[in-house]
């Protein structure tokens, strides 16, 4: 047990944690604030994939590494604006084009890799994000490296938290996205636009997603590969219901599953040879299902999540 | 007269092939109450979601302080200064009051501006005595709270026309007083009001002016509705003289349907508490009362679908052990539920699937797991004729029937079995006359060949003509049961406010 | 100016023409992308329907990945008709192939082999497809998200066992071992992979269309997805219909893996299904959930397969077409579903 603590508080550790996180509470931050408008994007695994490799492509081929994180985003709003005209224009089974949105976006991204990069026996990679330590708070013992030496798109998810829980708490754009999630009919007779504040809400959730993908091809892995996103948009999904919709717990929940998914990765390294490590990723996928067991009863989702809103219906 | 504050003019507005407005005229001058007069389904509340912008008119135009205008959604309306507290709240339960009321105002730098929302809601407090603690959710209010609070969100906006539909149909009598007196000094300050009734004794004792509705137009208005007698009134409202169906005398038999001592523990809606009661063989029971006091929770019970905590019911003698629809029904029970499409019907299938549901497994529809096809479609067509409920067919899908025809269906479906027992809810709510009294009709037929029928209405004016006894529901308790030779609106009103009345 | 307005009622041949347009919609949208990749659009797609459908060795090759296809597509047909929302076809066909693998690797005689793949295959599907549904009736638990968890938790589960106990240790390849010869599904057409399984899932069709349309379980799994209240108070036990709705969706979903097994591979691999669970939602979709339907959209989504490889072979488009296809079908057979629901109506301008 001491073992598993001492490993617990290494600096590696716990800067593994934060790194896994990262993406993930990108990824959950843009699912809450579509969902909390009514919208579920189950779009969210292929629109990660896309923007991965828009991103990477982008980066690759113009040397900016800038450039790229915005082309990404660009991808995550473009992809987002899809999945709204479908479940909020047209009102279409939110289920249903999520899937479509996440089939066709994945087809879409591994087309367009072996359109531009061929079938290359080492995959191209690019020089990602390097860390960028803070001045002095770097310099705190154990949680200065762990939390600030990190690559600039951390500190961008750090901040995002905070960011995230303003917007949605204390701007009226944030009431709005609350109410056409909450009852639509009340923020339509108020003089609200449903339609479009929900259409606003898929893309900037598109564009965290964006943001997410990004992470995963250009400071974690600095290559595109087609397992890159491996099922984090679906986890990132369950964490929004983990986390009760709401900023602060979301990021929790990914800091959560982060410390699930960094404990079996030390597992598999920890020489338990005898068993293959493919049985230790199996781990933080059933974290995640036992999780939401245990905290579905008590949560609850947006009243109009799923539903379509349409103002002459009788 | 000052000049009107909003003018309609030739008002069209088609839904599919039916017309729920045409050329309806109306004008409301500032200072004034108007009262809009109708039936269920007349239009009214087409015609006020016309002028706030939720449906666009396809004829007409709307003119405010003699200016046209187009009003193509809420925002407009509301920028006119129109506002409107509808039927259903639109508020959303898990926010607070402030947040209700500041949805869609523009913030201050950026922010929800709390302390302008504030300052505004004392304000307004004062002006109206309409007061509200800004910070509780709104899930914690009362229902009279919560229509306070639709209130103040319209004057928050700066409406100097509002639109109420139906504002009394979810208060006890006592706090209707208070509305009136609150929409009486609105209109001393200028304000202009509409006020949707069908309820003649309320809009006779309020309204300075009335347009009365019939099947989407204009049948007349009335200048003065404190001096015009309410069978005047009605006449206007229904085009002929209502005569109540004829119930002629009866004699109960036994119980066939008994509570006795039912409470249910908490949950989305009022709990039970200790309620007995029993109809009999013959006899039509009614359930009144203020909606939301346990009414659906009675049904939900009797229904199969709600496990009581503490008590016992029998249908026709027989125990109830399990409370599942099966077994009910098994027993004799049949139910009209009051939201058809929701807990009815099966809309996006054939018609004849939703008729032959409660009765799948049984011999006459399917054996040994499979359907009979025909047996299924030639029960439905049978239905549907002896019904005459108009429809092209049996594969029709449900949700294209009107409602008359629908709720004919409904009625179809659990008359062909015989039952023991019909619990009712809400049975014309939204029909026109000629479907109500059908339904009517058939409840005393059914009454004459000794089925119990239980109620459940808030239409205390249908339930007098209907029911043989009418028991008072509040705050999930029987007050007090009436012979209906001995009961008055005047009597049920009060009972419906919790005091006791005598069994 | 137009509108929409309600329909009352669909006519009958919109049940062809709707997927029909959804697929030529697709087929003209993709064309970009192989214009894109500097290839003829008439000679790719004419080397795509010549390579999957031109001649009989090649109708046989698309029929054989058309199989594990229908089945999927019956699996999410029928969950999807209850509003079971099962996403999770991909990890019961895998869990299918595991235990028809384990099974078929006993030595026993060749019929009996392959009866009890299949039944151990289904059994296999259903207790995985058990899971999402249990955790919805009991927990509330959303049941596309749990479904969805759980393929990875199954790839990975397969993916130990191919690593682990089942790895070739002659090779070192990541595969299990072969069942038993006898166990292999006898071939129909000498010279083709046309197997049993083949046969078998073009008769589960109709079976499944039987079900659904003349028994009153089917009865009961259609009032339940269009309205679980009115099913409930009708006295029908929604959560049991869920339950029984998941066990037979995943039964299909494991059959989908046993066909893999034993007719194509004659063991399991890391890579036994490209996606057959997910393309059964555009099939389930395409075929508007009529278990009938599923036959001809398998066929075309296997058509899409089997040409696009051809495709990339002589001109060079990536063979990731077919998937950016199926995802277009999708959406498009999404929006061609919408005019059921409405009809394009031309109104006069509005004053």
């Amino acid at each position: 047990m001491s073992a598993v603590f001492e490993q617990i508080f290494q600096v590696g550790f716990l800067a593994a944690i934060i790194r896994i996180a990262t993406p993930l509470a990108f990824a959950t931050l843009g699912e809450m604030f579509s969902e909390r408008a009514g919208v579920l994007n189950l779009g969210i695994e292929g629109i990660m994939l896309l923007s991965a490799m828009t991103g990477f492509t982008a980066t690759s081929l113009s040397g900016s590494l800038w450039l790229g994180i915005l082309v990404a985003v660009l991808t995550g709003m473009l992809m987002g604006a899809l999945h709204a005209l479908f479940t909020v224009a047209l009102g279409l089974s939110q289920h249903v084009c999520g899937i479509g949105v996440t089939l066709f976006s994945s087809g879409l991204a591994y087309f367009l890799y072996r359109l531009i990069f061929g079938q290359q026996s080492v995959p191209p990679s690019i020089k990602g994000f390097e860390t960028l330590p803070i001045p002095v708070l770097s310099s705190i013992p154990v949680l200065g490296p762990a939390v600030f030496n990190q690559f600039a798109l951390v500190y961008m998810a750090i901040l995002a938290i905070p960011l995230a829980a303003f917007v949605l708490y204390r701007t009226p754009w944030g009431l709005s996205v609350r109410m056409v999630g909450e009852n639509p009919r009340a923020a339509d007779s108020a003089g609200v636009s449903v339609i479009g504040t929900r259409f606003q809400a898929v893309i900037l959730g598109g564009a965290l997603m964006g943001l997410a993908g990004a992470f995963l091809s250009m400071a974690q892995f600095n290559a595109f590969t087609f397992g890159v996103v491996s099922g984090r948009g679906w986890v990132a999904i369950a964490l929004v219901v983990f986390g009760r919709w709401d900023p602060w717990r979301s990021a929790g929940a990914a800091l959560l599953f982060a410390f699930v998914d960094a404990l079996q990765l030390r597992m598999q390294a920890s020489g338990l040879g005898h068993i293959p490590y493919e049985a230790f990723l199996m781990l933080p996928f059933i974290f995640t299902i036992v999780a939401m067991a245990v905290m579905s009863r008590n949560a609850v989702a947006p009243s109009a999540l799923l539903k379509p809103f349409r103002r002459e219906e009788r | 007269m000052p000049a009107p504050l909003i003018e309609m003019r030739g008002i069209t507005k088609r839904f599919g092939a039916v017309k729920a407005n045409e050329a309806v005229d109306l004008s409301v001058a500032p200072g004034e109450i108007l009262g809009l007069l109708g039936e269920n389904g007349a239009g009214k509340t087409t015609l006020m979601n016309v002028l706030f912008g939720a449906y666009a008119p396809d004829a007409g135009e709307i003119l405010i302080q003699g200016q046209p205008v187009r009003i193509a959604s809420s925002a407009d309306a509301l920028a006119a200064g129109i506002g409107m507290v509808h039927q259903h709240f639109h508020l959303a339960p898990r926010l607070t009051v402030l947040e209700n009321l500041l949805i869609g105002i523009p913030g201050r730098s950026g922010r929800i501006d709390r302390a302008g929302g504030l300052a505004r809601l004392a304000e307004i407090g004062r002006q109206h005595g309409l007061t509200l603690d800004p910070n509780l959710p709104v899930s914690a209010l009362s229902v009279g709270e919560q229509q306070r609070l639709e209130i103040v969100k319209a004057l928050f906006r700066g409406a100097r026309l509002l639109i109420l539909d139906e504002p009394t149909a979810v208060l006890a009598p006592t706090e209707v007083d208070g509305l009136f007196s609150a929409l009486r000094s609105m209109a001393a300050q200028g304000l202009g009001i509409i006020f949707i009734s069908h309820k003649l004794n309320e809009v006779r004792a309020l309204t300075h002016r009335c347009t009365v509705l019939r099947h989407g137009r204009v049948a007349g208005r009335v200048d003065d509705p404190a001096n015009t007698t309410s069978a005047a009134m009605a006449q206007l409202m229904c085009g002929h003289e209502i005569v109540p169906p004829a119930r002629g005398p009866s004699t109960p038999g036994a119980a066939v349907l008994t509570l006795d001592g039912i409470s249910t523990s908490q949950h989305s809606g009022t709990a039970l508490r200790d309620v007995s009661l029993a109809v009999r063989a013959g006899e039509i029971l009614g359930i009144a009362g203020v909606s939301g006091n346990g009414q659906r929770a009675l049904a939900e019970v009797i229904s199969g679908v709600r496990l009581p905590d503490a008590g016992q019911m029998t249908i026709a003698g027989q125990k109830v052990s399990g409370y599942s629809p099966r077994e009910v029904q098994a027993l004799g029970l049949g139910r009209i539920p009051e939201d058809r499409m929701t807990t009815g019907l099966v809309t996006n299938l054939p018609l004849a699937d939703s008729m032959v549901l409660p009765r799948i497994g049984t011999a006459a529809f399917s054996s040994r797991g499979l359907l009979k096809p025909d047996a299924i479609r030639a029960f439905a067509e049978a239905q549907i004729k002896a019904y005459d409920i108009r429809c092209p067919g049996p594969m029709t899908r449900a949700g294209a029937l009107s409602g008359g025809n629908l709720q004919k269906a409904l009625l179809a479906r659990e008359l062909a079995f015989d039952p023991k027992v019909l619990i009712v809810s809400q049975p014309t709510r939204g029909l026109d006359i000629g479907a109500a009294r059908f339904i009517h009709e058939k409840f005393l037929d059914m009454r004459g060949k000794g089925c119990g029928i239980i109620v459940i209405g808030e239409d205390l004016e249908e339930l007098l003509v209907l029911c043989d006894r009418i028991a008072v529901m509040y705050e999930g308790r029987i007050v007090g049961t009436l012979d209906s030779a001995d009961a008055t609106v005047a009597r049920l009103g009060l009972m419906m406010t919790g005091a006791e009345g005598h069994s | 100016m137009f509108r929409l307005e309600v329909r009352t009622s669909t006519p009958a041949w919109f049940n062809l023409a709707l997927p029909l347009l959804a697929i030529a919609a697709t087929l003209v949208l993709c064309s970009g992308l192989i214009a894109l990749a500097g290839a003829g659009v008439i000679d790719a797609y004419g080397v795509m329907f010549t390579a999957s459908l031109g001649d009989s060795y090649a109708i046989t090759e698309t029929m054989v990945r058309a199989a594990p296809m229908i089945f999927t597509g019956l699996a999410v047909a029928v969950a999807f008709r209850a509003k079971f929302w099962n996403i999770g076809a991909e990890g019961q066909l895998l869990a299918g192939a595991v235990a028809s693998c384990f099974v078929g690797a006993i030595p026993m005689p060749g019929p009996l082999a392959m009866l009890l793949m299949a039944v151990a295959g289904a059994a296999a599907g259903a207790a995985v497809a058990l899971v999402p549904a249990t955790l919805r009736v009991k927990f509330r638990v959303d049941d596309v998200v749990s479904s969805l968890l759980l393929n990875s938790v199954i790839y990975y589960a397969l993916m130990a066992l191919i690593e682990g106990p089942w790895k070739d240790s002659f090779s070192g390849y990541p595969i299990s071992p072969p069942i038993e010869d006898s166990a292999n599904f006898p071939v129909l057409l000498e010279g083709t992979r046309l197997h049993l399984g083949v046969v078998v899932a073009l008769l589960a069709a109709p079976l499944i269309w039987f079900l659904i349309v003349r028994t009153t379980l089917g009865f009961r799994i259609r009032v339940t997805g269009e309205n679980p209240e009115a099913a409930r108070y009708g006295g029908i036990n929604v959560e049991r219909v869920l339950l029984s709705t998941a066990l037979l969706s995943g039964a299909l979903a494991g059959l989908a893996g046993v066909g893999e097994v034993g007719g194509v591979h004659f063991q399991v691999m890391s890579d036994i299904s490209p996606g057959y669970g997910y393309s059964g939602i555009v099939v389930a979709m395409l075929a508007r959930l009529n278990p009938l339907g599923v036959v001809p959209a398998a066929i075309f989504l296997a058509a899409v397969m089997t040409g696009a490889e051809a495709m990339s072979r002589a001109t060079g488009v990536p063979a990731f077409l077919s998937d950016v296809i199926q995802g277009t079908a999708l959406l498009a057979m999404l929006v061609a579903l919408l005019f059921t629901a409405y009809r394009i109506r031309r109104v006069g301008a509005a004053r």
